[in-house]
């Protein structure tokens, strides 16, 4: 595209013009956005479209407009783990993906357990402004898994919190999980659970298998996965509510959920960019930059989790985004961190993983990365994510180039870590331009300052 | 060969052989009066050791120095290793002060390919975690041939704790590169999942492996593992997969009994075994140093390196010991 059209004056102007872009990929199209709506979509290059109106012209032949990305699943480190990422890095590397809103993870230090922390990360958000930033609040006091967070006053905060989650740790104790699927339906919540049974991964390091065993890591079952997922379906459809499965990554697991699905329970689940991509085999050479919890696993179990995600067992893509300092990853497997960076991949390796391969078109896509996902965060419709690109819905937009291919360079990216196992790989696509409400955080491939 | 020896798996058959039959001519070194070859003068060979393990690293300092290589001990206690320094960190400093090779011994599996990212000279695996030991398996190769003659055909029971044992992981590759027939035998806790993927075969019945075996190698039990109910009881282990006297009675009567020590004895091996005729315990260690003088001779040694120059060596050693 060639940026504010023409010699188009972006301070004059009252909104956008955006022409021949492709809605969810179908007929090119002339968008109009007036202050955070879109008020108009018309086929491309009729006369008169706008006319009179001081719009800023983007061209953008042969780009594709998705609604902007949700994510359920991010880490923005901030307060405490500024060396890896702030609120401001995390949702300008959230912006250059296409992203209008990111669900920040609770595992903070502090840890988002009361109001006071999940309003502070909520206000930073607001602030940086590259997107909107929806806190998640712990399940359990200093996520230790013992007693109830105060999940009534972060819902009832101004950061009006809706999912919880323990994530990096799995609520195992099967009454309290319980009781905290039961508390949420006082507000319409839902338990974000990390699945992970403890004691069957004490010290665990990669996928248990064929590759764990040759190379002397630690296993982390299948099975320690699709156990705590199994008894928290069961859980949900007795006390009737509604269960999040975070990162689900196994086929076993993908099974389950389909069944608890359809029993009719209230039961959702998340694949994340990685699992739909690499397998345990990277590991081989021992770089921690392929270290990841749930670990990496097989081409079995990519296959399943495709498939999943194709037929709506699985409901969304959330990037677990996971950003560490660089002395995280440059050690020994074993003492290294687990995570890896997503934000700024995770459309061009659902591009390459789903859409390259017939799985989902680009409704499905806009489904996955968007609709689902700011359903199951219970996000509200004045927020405007996960609408339709349709007349009168908020302007929250990505523009996205699938013609383009290259290669990812972390050195580019605006995370303030460099962790992803991306680095060095051919991706399709670019991200173009993301708007918030009206207002383009990107544009350019470039972040509007 | 390759810059480093990391991985068993990673030697061809050519490779294996050449090491082992350098080794036999390294061998022949400790029968003179000064066993030293000039071969590594002036190069600096760096004991890693984040590891307690005291009999590695004496054999592994007495093959550098017969070779006479300088050698430092770096030992992760009482280093700043103790403080936190980095593994990459103390891999550049190594590297400032010029090491040609570093032999490291590690608790995590994989520390060594991490080494070799950052250093520019050799790496010799000493043992990383539960992954592999690969001078292990080439001096229990090295034992094998001198004992029996040969390696190819030869049937060897591993017995133990194959899943956290860096020693089988070593020996299951590099005797079946060398055309040996591995026999896995542990109690099903303690064997990896995808064992099956394995090219050796399994068995859980160790007194019906006995009558068809060569070679029979005991690994340690780790104490730890007796706490992890792996198994029920150390004497439940002793009588379903302990080397008695009443078991050593199945095996042909040309068998070997290994073991890579240090052994827990009235455990997985009765003392009299320990010390029966058909053990070759205290052999291997003295095979660990003419196996090590052999790699660091070959990773180290330059275009001459192989078995006829080894011998070259040896010989015009033994001219100079003459002549004094």
């Amino acid at each position: 595209m060639s940026g504010p059209g023409g010699n188009g004056d972006v301070g004059a102007a009252t909104g956008w013009l955006i022409r021949g872009v492709r809605p969810l990929g179908g007929e090119p199209a002339d968008i109009v956005i007036e202050g955070s709506l879109i008020t108009e979509v018309a086929k491309a290059g009729q006369p008169g479209l706008a006319e009179g109106r001081e719009l800023a012209v983007c061209e953008a032949d042969g780009l594709i407009a998705l609604p902007g990305l949700v994510d359920l699943h991010t880490h923005l480190r901030e307060p405490g783990r500024e060396d890896a990422e702030t609120v401001a890095s995390g949702t300008a590397a959230a912006a250059l993906g296409g992203y209008t809103v990111v669900h920040a993870m609770a595992n903070t230090e502090p840890v988002a357990d009361t109001a006071g922390v999940v309003e502070q990360v909520w206000r930073l958000g607001r602030e940086a402004g590259h997107c909107d930033v929806q806190p998640v609040g712990a399940v359990t006091a200093g996520l230790d898994g013992r007693q109830l967070a105060e999940l009534g006053a972060m819902a009832d905060s101004a950061a009006s919190v809706r999912v919880f989650s323990d994530d990096g740790r799995c609520v195992s104790d099967a009454t309290l999980m319980r009781r905290a699927l039961e508390y949420v339906k006082a507000f319409d919540g839902v338990i974000a659970q990390h699945a992970q049974e403890p004691r069957l991964t004490e010290g665990a390091q990669l996928n248990e298998g064929e590759i764990s065993a040759r190379l002397g890591l630690t296993g982390w079952p299948a099975v320690a996965e699709e156990a705590i997922i199994a008894r928290d379906c069961l859980l949900a459809a007795h006390v009737g509510s509604a269960l999040h499965v975070c990162h689900v990554s196994t086929a076993g697991s993908v099974e389950i959920i389909r069944w608890a699905k359809s029993k009719g329970w209230q039961v959702t689940a998340e694949v994340t960019p990685h699992h739909l991509l690499l397998t345990d085999d990277l590991a081989a050479g021992y770089d921690p930059i392929y270290k990841v919890n749930p670990p990496l696993r097989t081409a079995a179990d990519v296959a399943a989790l495709r498939e999943g995600l194709a037929d709506g067992t699985i409901d969304c893509v959330a990037t677990d985004h996971a950003p560490h300092p660089s002395e995280s990853k440059e050690s020994e497997w074993s003492i290294a961190s687990f995570g890896m960076t997503g934000l700024e991949t995770a459309l061009r390796v659902v591009h390459e993983a789903m859409v390259n391969t017939g799985l989902l078109d680009w409704s499905g896509v806009a489904d996955r990365m968007s609709v689902r996902p700011a359903a199951i965060g219970r996000l509200s419709r004045a927020s405007g994510h996960g609408g339709q690109v349709a007349t009168g819905s908020q302007a929250n937009l990505v523009l996205y180039d699938p013609a383009q291919i290259s290669t990812v360079d972390p050195a580019t990216h605006a995370s303030r870590s460099r962790n992803t196992p991306f680095a060095g790989m051919k991706l399709p696509g670019r991200v173009i331009a993301t708007f918030l409400r009206g207002r383009p955080t990107v544009l350019d491939g470039r972040l509007v300052r | 060969m390759n810059r480093h020896l990391i991985s068993a798996a990673d030697l061809s058959a050519g490779e294996a052989v050449a090491i082992l039959d350098t080794a036999e001519e390294l061998a022949r070194l400790a029968e003179r009066p000064i066993p030293k070859l000039p071969t590594l003068r002036g190069r600096t060979v760096v004991n890693l050791f984040y590891e307690d393990s005291t009999r590695t690293r004496i054999s592994f300092e007495a093959a550098a120095k017969r070779l006479s290589a300088d050698v430092i001990n770096f030992s992760a206690k009482g280093s700043s290793v103790a403080k936190g320094e980095s593994l990459k960190d103390t891999a550049l400093t190594l590297q400032a002060m010029g090491a040609d090779a570093v032999v490291i011994r590690h608790s995590a599996s994989g520390a060594p390919h991490r080494l070799a990212e950052w250093v520019k000279g050799s790496v010799v695996n000493a043992g990383d975690g539960t992954h592999e030991h690969p001078t292990q398996a080439l001096l229990d190769a090295f034992t094998m041939r001198r004992r029996l003659g040969k390696l190819d055909g030869l049937r060897v029971a591993i017995v133990g704790d194959i899943l956290h044992s860096r020693v089988a992981r070593s020996n299951v590759w590099l005797l079946r590169t060398l055309g040996a027939e591995v026999t896995l035998v542990a109690p099903p806790t303690l064997l990896p999942v995808a064992v099956d993927t394995w090219p050796c075969l399994v068995s859980y019945d160790f007194s019906a492996v006995l009558p068809a075996c060569d070679v029979v190698m005991m690994l340690r039990v780790q104490h730890e593992r007796m706490t992890q109910a792996f198994f029920p009881s150390v004497r439940e282990y002793s009588r379903r997969y302990g080397l008695d006297s009443d078991r050593i009675a199945l095996l042909p009567p040309h068998a070997i009994v290994m073991h890579p020590g240090p052994m827990n004895r009235g455990v997985e091996i009765a003392a009299d075994v320990a010390d029966s005729p058909r053990s070759t315990i205290v052999e291997q260690v003295t095979n660990g140093v003419a196996v090590r003088m052999a790699v660091l001779y070959l990773l180290l040694g330059g275009s001459t390196g192989s078995d006829q120059a080894a011998a070259r060596a040896v010989e015009a050693a033994e001219r100079v010991g003459a002549a004094l």
